[in-house]
């Protein structure tokens, strides 16, 4: 009836997942609960979940990402706290805990924090910054979102019912193979990322389409915005590279549950064929996150340097390399598998060519600040910010990329500290500048500047210490994933570590702090113009919050930094008005179609997990249900009408009006 | 670069739109079937003592599978012919016969799998054996998949006529159903050519 789960999968001798459980069980029945109290449920029910307009969606990815950066963020503190005081002693999380934890952490900062941060930020922002109403395919978009928080859910739920993979972020075979690990965990993680793989290729599909189809009057290629060329070719890396690791995880998982041999030891089963697959996609994967990272220091370069884009053409020239190139480096995550010299050397050349397309970017950014008003705001902070550490994070990526000394450090803490390095320093800067620069377009007011400076200070001094240590360990000969360890010269850098964790933490309560004071003051942080940082591009060219259909007239685009450009010419025609013919404006309605898609690919993965094979069936039936009742709806569109639209407008362009009598700053 | 400026005349048709975002989901299905197609050239010699390629591949089933499959092919063209022309009993009639041809195609490769099991040759046997099934049945699913998905599309247009989404639906409907014969072209040359020589 219940397949594999009984009582047994409940770790009731282990109170930490328990405590941990309890606790977010409390917080989540709170918050449902004050809702019901609050009569908030309606408006959550038809404003957020059955949303499909993509600035709601972003902003729903970008919450998803940030409470699970929460959890992902405890992880890391539990690791670093055991390996602090795992010197000659067990510390205190028993190995098999330590190993899920590992696995957890790395799975979930990857495919539940950092995915969803940028592909909402994508969501939020390009169609904005395209001139254009929504992304091409708004249910879809819903439906993608739902499954990406369908995985995070199963991921979750690994902590109270049953366990989690205990193999690493990547289930290296034959580690993960039913042989060696008997358990549900690797079932969690294979049904989670398959799950929310289908949701990132959705997003892709979409924004790629978005992108290349749906762009405003005159909005030529070479006159997009940066975050938009980045968009685009990481979203093509994402149409290219998710497909591999669905076919990769679906062969593992035959293997699990019907005893096929792709990588199995017997049987003629080929394990090195697994990291040749994962790793085609993986390392392409690694670009898919930061390229959009790099589109958003772009943006937030040139607006606080009151400058165009430094080298705007060698910047997309750049960015189409790098999305070529990422697929040609993948087999240096494993020079040590055997292929002979002459295939670590064309990898290992490969490796440090891309480091020149990224170099010319960094120069690019350097020399827009040049000659510039730079304006040190808590995004170009981070943007700065960024530019030091990555070099510091490309500089180990280029040794790393030395065959010969892969070999010797390539299981060690120097390539934790290196990808650590690249990974916060580029994406996570990024998603937090992009998080600030952005946050009045989609709210209407701005974050705490004073915070917002605390949490980049903490964060940028938490992260040297956290991660130095790791390098001076690494060439020390620890290895990564050490439950405990005997050698005494490790211990102080694990000690400096273990007390930048600290400093990590308290840049975590600083943004929590910054989000919680600024939604207190935010009657003082208000930006009623829609245009708080003097903008450049069109994002800036709506009210903040933006109406449901962005732009009441779709804009005419003349130049590069089309809103900057309009800027220039405004004054004259903003103080002479002559009023828009305004139209009826179609718009996609809301519809449940990915909430109730999600709900059943829960109960399915689930299921799944669990071999029960009947309630397997229930949510299959029931998603092609949810499938074939939203084919067969005959109206799928609603009419804002012409006379709103003008009021809404009307209100948008008086504002303007006000800063550009005041200001006149362009 | 003015002149080339007006070039750019804003966001393209519904119908543009959803045929763009529908081919790139075929190349990514394309770029997972490659995966298989890797797996299955990397394992073809892993047969681990059991029966090679060449002692099991009925090629003469495979010319039929072949035939059944491009046959639907045309007769899915014609059927798009006469929705195009809003002819709905044409459309049905050959959407029909297009189901036929792909219950004919399922029912064949059902039967090898089948004889294959029957014969000890089945997916957990080898390596081998493992990507030949995966691969083809991973075909065989999308085929199953475009079966019912053509049922929806026949109750559709009999429920609501040639509106635009659904012609919309048949464009893609159409794509996919084309795009099954391409990849069971690679199938054909890799799987069974390769594979029985090999």
């Amino acid at each position: 009836m219940l397949g594999k789960l009984d009582w047994s999968a409940i770790p009731i001798d282990q109170p930490i997942p328990l405590v941990a459980a309890a606790v977010v069980l409390v917080a989540i029945l709170g918050v449902l609960g004050w809702a019901l109290v609050k009569g908030y449920m309606p408006y959550l029910w038809s404003e957020w979940i059955t949303s499909v307009d993509h600035k709601r969606i972003g902003v729903m990815y970008v919450l998803l990402a940030s409470v699970m950066l929460l959890r992902g963020g405890s992880d890391a503190i539990m690791m670093r706290a055991q390996q602090a005081i795992a010197y000659q002693s067990n510390g205190y999380l028993p190995p098999e805990h330590f190993n899920q934890i590992f696995s957890a952490h790395g799975t979930i900062m990857i495919f539940f924090v950092a995915m969803p941060f940028v592909i909402g930020l994508m969501n939020l922002v390009v169609p904005l910054q395209l001139g254009v109403r929504d992304v091409a395919f708004p249910t879809l978009n819903s439906v993608g979102f739902w499954l990406t928080a369908t995985g995070a859910l199963l991921v979750n739920v690994s902590l109270v019912i049953g366990e989690f993979a205990r193999t690493g972020w990547l289930p290296f075979p034959p580690l993960s193979e039913l042989t060696y690990s008997p358990g549900v965990g690797v079932d969690y993680y294979l049904w989670s990322l398959l799950i929310s793989g289908v949701g990132t290729l959705v997003a892709g599909i979409n924004l790629v389409t978005t992108v290349l189809k749906l762009r405003t009057r005159g909005m030529t290629y070479l006159r997009m915005p940066m975050f938009c060329w980045t968009t685009l070719a990481s979203n093509l890396l994402i149409i290219a590279a998710f497909p591999i690791l669905t076919a990769t995880l679906t062969m593992l998982m035959l293997d699990r549950y019907f005893g096929f041999h792709f990588f199995t030891n017997e049987a003629g089963g080929n394990m090195m064929m697994f990291m040749n697959l994962i790793w085609a996609w993986g390392h392409p994967e690694v670009y898919i996150l930061v390229l959009p990272a790099f589109g958003i220091f772009s943006e937030v370069v040139s607006t606080f340097s009151s400058k165009s884009l430094f080298g705007y053409r060698s910047m997309v020239l750049a960015t189409m390399a790098i999305c070529v190139i990422s697929f040609m480096v993948w087999l240096h995550h494993f020079f040590t598998m055997g292929a002979g010299p002459e295939v670590n050397a064309i990898f290992g050349i490969a490796s440090m060519i891309i480091a020149v397309p990224t170099g010319v970017k960094i120069y690019n950014w350097l020399f827009t600040m040049y000659g510039g008003k730079v304006r040190f705001t808590t995004p170009m902070l981070w943007a700065i910010g960024f530019m030091v550490t990555f070099m510091l994070g490309g500089l180990t990526g280029v040794l790393l990329a030395v065959p010969p000394a892969d070999f010797v450090l390539h299981n060690s803490l120097f390539l934790v500290a290196h990808f650590h390095n690249v990974i916060i320093g580029g994406v996570l800067f990024g998603a937090f500048a992009g998080y600030t620069y952005w946050f009045p377009k989609a709210f209407g007011f701005r974050l705490h500047e004073g915070l917002g400076k605390a949490a980049f200070w903490f964060t940028l001094v938490g992260f040297y210490v956290t991660f130095v240590p790791l390098y001076a360990a690494g060439l020390l000969g620890m290895t990564r994933r050490m439950q405990h360890y005997d050698v005494a010269a490790w211990r102080p850098w694990m000690i400096v570590a273990g007390i930048g964790t600290i400093l990590l933490t308290v840049a975590i309560v600083f943004q929590v702090l910054q989000l919680a004071v600024s939604i207190r003051h935010r009657a003082q942080l208000r930006d009623t113009t829609g245009d708080p940082w003097d903008g450049r591009s069109l994002e800036w060219a709506t009210s903040s919050p933006p109406p449901a259909f962005n732009f009441a007239i779709s804009p005419d685009v003349r130049g590069e930094d089309a809103y900057w450009d309009m800027k220039g010419h405004a004054k004259q025609r903003l103080l002479e008005p002559k009023e828009p013919e305004y139209r009826d404006i179609e718009m996609p309605r809301n519809s449940p179609t990915g909430f109730v898609c999600a709900f059943f690919a829960a109960v399915m993965g689930f299921a799944l997990i669990w071999h029960i094979w009947w309630m397997v069936a229930l949510g299959g039936i029931g998603a092609f249900a949810t499938f074939v009742v939203f084919a067969w709806r005959d109206h799928d569109e609603y009419i804002i009408p012409a006379a709103e639209v003008a009021r809404i407008d009307r209100a948008n362009i008086e504002e303007r009006r006000k800063l550009v009598s005041l200001a006149g700053s362009p | 670069m003015q002149a080339e400026a007006m070039e750019h005349e804003g966001p393209a048709s519904k119908r543009i739109v959803t045929g763009y975002g529908f081919w790139i989901f075929l190349l990514s299905d394309i770029v997972m079937f490659s995966c298989f197609f890797a797996a299955y050239a990397v394992l073809l010699g892993q047969i681990a003592g059991g029966p090679k390629g060449s002692e099991l591949f009925d090629l003469r089933s495979v010319a039929a599978e072949t035939a059944f499959l491009l046959l639907s092919s045309f007769t899915c063209g014609l059927a798009m012919i006469a929705a195009d022309l809003r002819d709905a009993r044409w459309y049905q009639l050959g959407m029909a016969v297009t189901c036929l041809f792909g219950l004919g195609f399922l029912a064949l490769e059902f039967r090898e799998f089948a004889d294959l099991v029957g014969r000890g040759a089945g997916p957990t046997r080898s390596a081998f054996l493992t990507s030949f099934f995966t691969l083809v049945g991973c075909h065989g699913a999308h085929v199953s998949a475009g079966i019912l998905w053509l049922l929806t599309m026949m109750a559709q247009v009999f429920a609501k006529g040639f509106r635009a989404d659904i012609m919309r639906r048949l464009l893609c409907f159409a794509l996919f159903w084309h795009a099954l014969d391409i990849i069971w072209v690679a199938i054909f040359s890799v799987v069974y050519l390769i594979g029985s020589a090999a």
